[in-house]
């Protein structure tokens, strides 16, 4: 039987499952693996869920569009690895609802900015930038200084993204608040906050008063000088590495 | 004649009102990509307010442009097409059209507000937050029912080959929306929510929805203007029923591959990258066998360039679909991509696809469609059609070119070394050698968007003016008894 095209004209039905098919086939080769491949995230420890106010930091980078000017991704080149730091994994996005990779540097990397500046030139850099980059075209941010950030739907917040898979404790959600404080008070005792989040930065990112509720730049700083921070690279095997 | 009149009408009312929204939201989105093309310039018109900054911006700009630009053009051109091709009156009725309309209105209406205050799900093309992605999903299925149920009763025996596209075009846009847009609100009362997915997987969703919004909203669902305008511009058959036959089905299938080149070198597994790459290349070859069935069915025709401005912007944007489906596969080639990625190159590609193809296509039809929707022999003035062509024209090329030189130099500098085999330029030096093109890009957003002004001024003056022909209600045709 020889095919004719026009059964497929003629019945709108079956021209619209057979093209439903035909779109789908792309997508699930491509997609359904990377949920069902172990090797797709690559074996490294020090990767965790953010701490609350790094969290409520990422956010903000999201409201604000930093994404569409900063890329979080580094590319296996010899000049971007000089220029930024070891090329970027699977595993350092693991628990990044949504990730932030970008597709576009207006403006320079930021996947491992953490460690890289002060607090203190972050601070002037998201207030005025051309004060501390003269010729830099990036907006103004000193709003994130006024505002405080809201605290009383914090364990919603964990509790959603547990709820997405990032693996948040109930000791972790249960102690949201008191953690949310602690990070930006240097004098105060950090450890149970560094237990649970390893390697948290604990600092007072703007100067906020201890016991006062962070500001959003204090946020959006912790969750800059964490960035890329996490993977002991010096201790991981290079076959720990391959996908 | 009086078992004529006696028919239902076309629902037309609904597709002027699309048409006119496309005009707005087209003036409206370029306007957006003007401001923040400057903002790139000069920072200072960020005017230090949270609402009024680049990073807010940006997604009110490209909405702008795709959903609500060429969204309402779509979507108002695809109801016209439909209910001719089947010579049978709109399923729903008036009362399914603007739901439509006016819900869609809202959901562009809704996104850009959103943006403004910075209500965002953080994923480029698919900003809306759930409860805008949950409002469009009722929008799009009712699109989709009035669709399917226009061409069920249709009088003709075959579904017209813009319908194919059509039809394409609306059930993988509600696909990529469903899946990518998946989402978990933090409360009932609360705009935030955090997306399904996490990293990796998440960014491969993302671009495998990100290029084929490109592929079905900005590809699929114009070439189905394309076989209706371009046809009825001309007055000449489609070219070759083969090539139409062979052009959707290994369009549809292949685009759909494509998404992993926006990840090139990414911690995306190498396969999918490559995936990715080898399906972009191939789909070289289905876009040019539709420029080239778009373009052929010209022949014997091309003396109706010299005499209809319209059609020069249909076959004009044929010619940079042709361009820009060459340019991609090129930039998805891994080395290339390596040069190229991150870079204003990528912006170039976009705008030379979404300027000279998207919009030229719609400037075509829009120039087709006003004259018939509202009565007239012709649009108010050809002359001004002719300068809205050239206007715009140039603007694409100084666009495009100075996104082409800014991109492939800022790619270049970021690598190069100096002697002593350091680093030869800081990032911000990079930034800096950009200025002169951005103020080239200025210019060419200048052109365009006056370019759009005269456009919207002709088409007003067009529906409003006095000229021949008063509007008459137009029957659908009815088998002979």
């Amino acid at each position: 039987m020889r095919f004719n095209h026009s059964v497929i004209e003629k019945n709108a039905i079956l021209l619209l499952v057979l093209a439903l098919v035909t779109v789908s086939i792309g997508g699930l080769v491509q997609i359904v693996p990377l949920f069902t491949i172990e090797t797709t995230i690559e074996r490294v420890d020090g990767v965790r869920p953010y701490t609350p106010l790094e969290q409520i930091g990422r956010n903000i980078y999201v409201r604000e569009g930093c994404y569409l000017c900063h890329s979080q991704q580094i590319r296996p080149f010899r000049d971007e690895v000089e220029r930024y730091g070891h090329y970027s994994l699977a595993a350092e996005s693991m628990y990044d609802h949504p990730f932030q990779w970008g597709s576009k540097r207006n403006g320079p990397d930021l996947a491992r900015v953490g460690g890289k500046y002060s607090n203190d030139w972050h601070k002037a850099h998201l207030i005025h930038p051309q004060d501390v980059v003269p010729t830099s075209i990036m907006p103004s941010y000193a709003f994130l200084a006024q505002r405080p950030v809201r605290t009383d739907d914090l364990t919603g917040h964990l509790k959603t993204l547990r709820a997405v898979g990032v693996p948040y404790s109930d000791d972790m959600i249960a102690h949201a608040q008191q953690d949310l404080l602690a990070q930006i008070d240097p004098d105060g005792d950090g450890s149970a906050l560094t237990a649970r989040y390893p390697g948290a930065v604990v600092a007072s990112f703007t100067g906020t008063p201890s016991g006062a509720a962070p500001t959003e730049m204090d946020a959006v700083i912790a969750y800059l000088q964490m960035l890329g921070t996490l993977v002991p690279f010096q201790k991981t095997p290079l076959e720990n590495l391959v996908q | 004649m009086t078992a004529q009149t006696r028919q239902p009408a076309y629902v037309d009312d609904v597709v002027r009102a699309f048409m006119v929204a496309t005009v707005f939201w087209g003036v409206v989105g370029f306007t957006m990509g003007l401001l923040i093309a400057s903002q790139l310039a000069f920072p200072q018109l960020n005017f230090g307010l949270e609402w009024t900054s680049f990073g807010r911006l940006r997604p009110v700009h490209t909405s702008g442009v795709i959903f609500a630009f060429g969204g309402s053009g779509l979507i108002g051109s695809s109801l016209f097409i439909v209910q001719r091709t089947c010579k049978a009156r709109l399923f729903g009725g008036w009362q399914l059209g603007w739901f439509i309309f006016w819900g869609y209105q809202l959901f562009i209406v809704l996104a850009a507000t959103g943006y403004v205050m910075g209500i965002t799900q953080g994923k480029e093309y698919a900003e809306p937050e759930w409860y805008v992605d949950l409002w469009l999903t009722i929008v799009w299925v009712a699109y989709l029912v009035c669709f399917v149920g226009t061409l069920m009763r249709r009088q003709e025996p075959h579904i017209y080959v813009a319908n194919w596209f059509l039809l394409g075009f609306i059930l993988t846009i509600a696909m990529l929306h469903l899946v990518n847009n998946a989402a978990l609100p933090v409360s009932f009362f609360d705009w935030k929510s955090y997306g399904a997915y996490a990293g990796v997987q998440d960014a491969m969703i993302e671009w495998w929805y990100g290029h084929n919004a490109v592929g079905f909203f900005l590809t699929a669902g114009f070439l189905g203007m394309m076989y209706y305008f371009i046809p009825k511009a001309a007055d000449r058959p489609i070219y070759s029923y083969r090539l139409s036959i062979v052009h959707f089905w290994s369009l549809i299938f292949l685009y759909i591959w494509a998404g992993p080149h926006h990840l090139h070198y990414t911690a995306l597994p190498d396969w999918t990258q490559t995936l990715g790459m080898v399906f972009s290349v191939m789909l070289w070859m289905p876009s040019w066998g539709g420029m080239i069935n778009g373009l052929m069915t010209l022949s014997g025709a091309w003396h109706k360039l010299a005499t209809n401005p319209g059609l020069r912007f249909s076959v004009t944007s044929l010619a940079f679909y042709g361009m820009s489906t060459f340019e991609g596969p090129v930039m998805s080639v891994k080395p290339v991509n390596g040069l190229s990625h991150y870079t204003d190159w990528t912006i170039g590609h976009v705008h030379s696809g979404a300027m000279g193809w998207v919009g030229f296509i719609t400037f075509g039809a829009l120039y087709y469609i006003f004259p018939v929707l509202w009565g007239k022999t012709k649009v108010y003035s050809e002359k001004l059609v002719s300068w809205h062509f050239w206007i715009a024209t140039l603007g694409i090329v100084f666009y495009v070119c100075a996104m082409w030189a800014s991109g492939i130099m800022q790619g270049l500098m970021w690598r190069a070394y100096d002697a002593n085999g350091f680093l030869q330029y800081s990032f911000i030096e990079t930034v800096e050698a950009m200025h002169p093109f951005y103020l080239i890009r200025m210019l060419g957003g200048v052109l365009y968007l006056t370019g759009a002004l005269i456009m919207a001024f002709n088409l007003w003056k067009t529906a409003t003016g006095s000229q021949d022909s008063v509007l008459q209600a137009v029957p659908v045709p009815q088998p002979a008894q």
